[in-house]
């Protein structure tokens, strides 16, 4: 069953892709680790941290795309997601720092001891454990997104009116985690992290091993969404995207198909933030603003979505031109930034990489009529349907 | 040294001499002796300062009442050289003296000169008890109140007898009130026989407040077990009344912000509610107004200072041509190409809202601009226990007028028919002959217009930055999907629902959980009624 | 009273429902036999595609009773359990799924398990893959296999349409203006289809197009105004007065 599911998920696209971020896993840590500083194929560890968020990115335009390309719900608080397994791995990484934090305390951190609290919130047990971090890392964005999506698709909210309560949703958790007492470190958030898996997390080896974690979670993610997309499920998944009282009416209980995908899919936006928070050394409340929702909503529409590598490309490329903008014309990137939402929803509906296949497709379609013409000589009459 | 204080005497002598035989002669003896008791105060301790300024109040003389408030505010000052005593103001680093009595000026001294009489607490409750006594009989009315309500302030059995004489010569029924209370109040601290007191307490109970509140409170520490009860009675009474106004206030505070959210919302509901777009730059648009009201006040304050009240009044229709004119332009640039797409337009007009943040940022800076409230709109008064300023009042009234007028022009005008027959079905509108495009980009301009002038109100109440808008647009969106897409109504009902809530959740809560309470009630609601508050029913909203 | 529940396929008593104020159905009542092929006719806002929507769960009654089989309760239960119990449902505007093939769609309207795991790990069997070959010559697609929805002509859709309902294996099939902007020779073709389906199922179809219910030649109900006016043969019906009035004399 598991075999066959996960063979369907591999076409050719796919084992490119996943091939190309495996490699990077391998070939990006060498050229860091291996070469001199001074060599010139060599990948300073600013970069590798830096390629390595753009894979956490790329992850999370994944996730969305999971649910707005095949499943045609725009949620505008995947954000929240990400923020929410980033502050799991935050905790975690926070309790790493142990009694050397700036007060010394060996069991709250120090920003507890600012506040005076004299006992770590009971929500904080557990969190000096991996695997219970970890597990957190999918369980909280997974269960607020099948609470939140139950109540959301039972009651059929559709469309716009679906993104504007994401958007509410993760604009009440930006208010809620900027509260002090809500025991996440308020303002500032969680960050002077030390360790990871007892490993100093600023050491060069251990960016480099976030770096292949990343691309390594991206490869499985992707392998995972395709087998979803191509199964049954996944034509189903589509079906309601594009026709939704059909598939109801062919029996299918679409709110539960829509719950399946929209906690899939905040898991692994969960697991991007967890790889997310480690390689930028901090997590805040900022990450759960509304903005940056959007955002990914156009790394994802950029690359192409309803298909799967496309939010991918469309994350590294908006990512990447954004590094480069804010550097050299830092007035300009929202200038950049908002003309891309303009000109993507005008002329690029379907993405880079959706245009690109739809290139092909017209010319294989072409090639396909040309054969037929041939074949038929010329007493081949019918008229080639418009649409 | 002993010769310069002989000396320093004889000079005081011979100034007392002179004024002795020029002016009032009359009033010499009474005259010499208040200078003397002022200069007085300059000696000794805070007590025996104390003591001084009881002496001056028995004196009942009006004209002390300068030197004492000076005492009071700490402008009393004592030349070092002859202990005589001045009212000062300051003067480009020296002190300029005043005469006590007379009001004149009289030199300028060097600061280090002069040393300040210190006042301490204590001292200063003593000078204005002095004080309020001396002003209770001035023929000023205004005077009396304010002495009345010193008094009142700060009781003492001392004053008693001083209160009720004024009180049987009092004429003015305001002052008399205060004075009734005051007397009061002085009575509860006096060893009059319990039955007065009782009726002191029934007078302070029944004028209520904070300050009856703590006059009544510090009673009821001393008071015997006789009075108690009264004093029980009435400390619950007040704090009755004081909840209600509280909840009145409260109420007031609501209406306050539903009327923002209104203002905000009511460009929304055109543009969402009735055509159905997704506008995320609507904020922006608000922010453009209020940017558009803070260039004309530039303008008014460099070129034309005496129409700053008028400032408003010119920013409203200029506020709804710009944005009006940018909302146009977005329509005919972007939003036309997008109809039917819902989620495309949101992207798109996200995007918008980017750019136009930051070419706002680029133009005007990415500080807080100033704009200044005109006179009519600044200030509060009372209402009862509520206090209600001008702007937040004015800020209701205008919501609920751009609300009527906007009914007006959907319900009763043909521009208004053209728009709903384009909303309700486009083709058969064009086949009638309404050009459906010109339709689609005037309502737009109209929702975006009304944005711009909601912008203005707004200019007077929240900063003036680029992220103006930002703060408003899921408020917004909550407000017009709350109240139902596509109902003017709605709207109205659900900004003043949310708004009230709002505030009563926030005592509870605290202002930012109250908020986010508030957020996720409306997610709830939305999941039990997807359609808002008054919703449509049937087939055609299915479609 | 309930005498005719036990035998009737669909049975419907006194439903009415109203929007707003306006009463789009007013007491309705009827019965479908099993193995029945049924033409429902009706002008504008008599209340045909609200009664649909009521068999089908789209929208719960003010009041009434509707009973599937018997004594299945339809008015309790939602879109989707409604279809799994055998009662398809084909909409006036061909609605398939566009971006799918025409096999997928086939596919995915095939009456197997319905849940999210069971379709997560689906694997074409062969007699699934025989019975989408039977059902692709039926509505005559077979050339067309590999297409996308997308690309077929009106008429294809709503044989397509009725193929998935096929696929379905409903029990019931609730047919909106299944010829609706069809040519004279698909429109005669999918009378023959139609009464081919209807011997192994009961049929309700609703349709403007007179000379299509003729040559359907069934027992015709007439509504007007959220209620029956008037039920039997087609030259019965549009001989009624009140018919003519209603319907048939615009």
């Amino acid at each position: 069953m598991i075999t066959s599911f996960l063979l369907k998920s591999f076409d050719r696209t796919i084992v490119i892709a996943v091939a190309v971020i495996l490699g990077l896993a391998l070939i990006v840590p060498a050229l860091n680790l291996l070469t001199a500083p001074d060599h010139p194929l060599h990948v300073p560890t600013y970069l590798v941290s830096l390629f390595g968020k753009y894979l956490t990115y790329a992850l999370l335009a994944l996730a969305l795309d999971l649910v707005w390309g095949f499943c045609g719900i725009l949620s505008l608080g995947h954000a929240a997601f990400f923020a929410l397994g980033g502050y799991a791995m935050g905790m975690y990484l926070m309790r790493q720092i142990g009694a050397r934090g700036s007060y010394g305390n060996p069991l709250l951190p120090d920003f507890m001891v600012f506040l005076n609290w004299k006992e770590l919130p009971w929500f904080w047990y557990g969190f000096d454990m991996f695997w219970f971090a970890a597990l957190m890392v999918v369980l909280v964005p997974g269960m607020l997104a099948f609470v939140f999506g139950w109540f959301a698709f039972r009651s059929r909210v559709n469309g716009v009116y679906l993104s504007i309560i994401t958007q509410a949703m993760t604009f009440a958790l930006l208010l809620a985690f900027f509260r002090n007492d809500m025991g996440f470190g308020g303002n500032n958030g969680l960050t002077d992290f030390k360790d990871i898996l007892g490993f100093n997390i600023q050491a060069q080896g251990t960016r480099a091993a976030l770096f292949a974690a990343s691309a390594v979670a991206l490869a499985l993610s992707l392998i995972l969404t395709s087998g979803m997309v191509r199964s049954k499920y996944g034509k189903i998944l589509v079906g309601v995207r594009d026709a939704e009282s059909r598939t109801r009416f062919l029996g299918y209980r679409v709110e539960h198909f829509k719950l399946f995908a929209f906690t899939i899919s905040a898991m692994m936006a969960g697991v991007a933030g967890a790889l997310y928070v480690p390689q930028v050394g901090i997590i805040n409340p900022g990450e759960f603003d509304p903005a940056n929702s959007i955002e990914v909503v156009i790394w994802t529409a950029v690359g192409g979505r309803g298909t799967l590598i496309g939010p991918i490309i469309g994350a590294v490329l908006v990512n990447g031109g954004k590094s480069v903008f804010t550097a050299a014309f830092p007035e300009f990137w929202l200038f950049a930034l908002g003309g891309l939402f303009v000109l993507v929803t005008l002329f690029l509906p379907k993405g880079i990489v959706g245009t690109l296949q739809g290139w092909r497709a017209r010319r294989k379609e072409y090639r396909k009529a040309a054969a037929d013409e041939a074949a038929r000589g010329q007493t081949a009459a019918e008229p080639v349907a418009a649409e | 040294m002993l010769m310069r204080l002989a000396y320093r005497s004889l000079q005081s002598l011979l100034v007392t001499f002179c004024l002795f035989i020029t002016v009032f002669a009359t009033d010499l003896r009474a005259e010499d002796d208040l200078r003397a008791m002022i200069n007085a105060l300059g000696e000794g301790n805070f007590s025996q300062t104390a003591k001084q300024v009881e002496a001056l109040a028995k004196t009942g003389d009006p004209k002390i009442v300068p030197a004492l408030e000076a005492l009071a505010a700490g402008d009393l000052y004592q030349r070092k050289s002859d202990k005589q005593v001045f009212l000062t103001k300051s003067s480009a680093g020296n002190l300029v003296l005043i005469d006590p009595l007379s009001g004149e000026e009289v030199g300028t001294e060097a600061s280090g000169a002069l040393a300040k009489i210190k006042v301490n607490n204590s001292l200063r409750r003593t000078v204005r008890a002095a004080l309020g006594g001396l002003t209770l009989m001035s023929p000023d009315a205004g005077v009396r109140l304010q002495a009345a309500q010193t008094l009142l302030r700060a009781p003492s059995a001392d004053a008693l007898e001083q209160v009720e004489t004024a009180l049987a010569a009092e004429t003015d029924g305001r002052v008399k009130t205060v004075l009734e209370r005051a007397r009061a109040a002085a009575l509860l601290v006096s060893d009059r026989p319990d039955g007065e007191k009782k009726a002191a307490i029934a007078i302070i109970g029944k004028a209520g407040g904070q300050d009856s509140l703590s006059l009544l409170s510090a009673a009821l520490a001393s008071a015997d077990d006789t009075l108690k009860p009264d004093i029980e009675a009435a400390i619950a009474d007040i704090q009755d009344r004081q909840a209600l106004w509280a909840a009145g206030q409260n109420v007031w505070y609501g209406l306050s912000l539903g009327s923002v959210l209104l203002l905000a919302a009511i460009g929304l509901a055109i543009t969402f509610g009735v055509m159905g777009i997704i506008n995320m730059a609507h904020g922006e648009m608000v922010m453009l107004g209020a940017y558009t009201t803070f260039v004309v006040q530039e303008v008014i304050r460099t070129s034309f200072p005496g129409l700053f009240d008028w400032s408003l009044a010119i920013a409203l229709p200029l506020a709804f041509l710009v944005t009006g004119a940018v909302g146009l332009a977005i329509e005919r640039g972007i939003i036309r190409f997008l109809y039917g797409r819902p989620l495309e337009t949101l992207l798109a007009t996200w995007g918008i809202s980017l750019i136009l943040q930051q070419a706002v940022r680029t133009i005007f800076g990415p500080t807080n601009r100033e704009v200044g409230n005109p006179s009519w709109m600044s200030g509060a008064f009372e209402l009862g226990g509520l206090t209600i300023t001008w702007n937040r009042l004015w800020i209701i009234v205008f919501a609920l007028a751009v609300f009527a007028a906007l009914l007006f022009l959907l319900k009763k005008t043909p521009m208004g028919l053209q728009m709903r027959a384009v909303t309700q079905n486009r083709r058969m509108a064009s086949s009638m002959g309404i050009r459906t495009p010109w339709v689609d980009a005037l309502t737009f301009a109209l929702g975006s217009g009304i944005a711009g002038i909601a912008g203005v109100a707004l200019s007077q109440i929240d900063n003036v930055s680029p992220n103006l808008g930002q703060g408003y647009i899921i408020d917004s969106f909550m407000v017009v999907v709350f109240g139902g897409v596509g109902n003017l109504w709605g709207t109205l009902v659900g900004a003043f629902t949310l708004g009230i809530l709002n505030k009563f959740l926030e005592p509870y809560a605290g202002a930012v959980l109250g908020k986010i309470l508030v957020l996720v009630l409306i997610i709830l609601f939305i999941q039990k009624r997807p359609r808002g508050l008054f919703a449509l029913k049937g087939r055609a909203v299915e479609a | 009273m309930n005498e005719k529940k036990p035998t009737s396929l669909l049975y419907l008593d006194g439903v009415s429902v109203s929007f707003d104020g306006f009463k789009a159905l007013n007491s309705l009542s009827f019965v479908i036999e099993p193995g029945e092929l049924r033409a429902i006719i009706g002008p504008n806002g008599a209340g045909k595609t609200t009664m649909m929507d009521i068999i089908t769960g789209k929208t719960r009654p003010d009041t009434g009773e509707v009973f599937f089989k018997g004594d299945i309760d339809l008015t309790k239960r939602d879109e989707a359990e409604i279809a799994q119990l055998g009662i398809g449902r084909k909409f006036q505007k061909p609605t398939v799924f566009e971006s799918h093939t025409v096999w997928d769609n086939l596919e995915l309207a095939l009456n197997r398990k319905r849940g999210v795991f069971a379709t997560l790990f689906y694997r074409m069997t062969p007699e699934d893959n025989a019975r989408i070959e039977e059902i692709l010559s039926t509505v005559r697609l077979s050339n067309r296999r590999n297409d996308l929805a997308a690309s077929l002509s009106h008429g294809q859709k709503q044989w397509l349409e009725i193929g998935m309902l096929l696929a379905q294996e409903p029990e019931l099939l609730l047919v909106d203006e299944p010829v609706a902007g069809m040519t004279d020779a698909e429109t005669a073709e999918t009378a023959i289809l139609l009464k081919e389906i209807a011997r192994t199922r009961s049929v309700v179809v609703v349709e403007h197009d007179m000379g299509f219910i003729r040559d359907l030649g069934v027992k015709v109900t007439c509504l007007a105004e959220g209620s029956v006016l008037a039920e039997g043969s087609i030259d019965f019906v549009s001989a009624d007065q009140k018919v003519i009035e209603n319907y048939l004399g615009r």
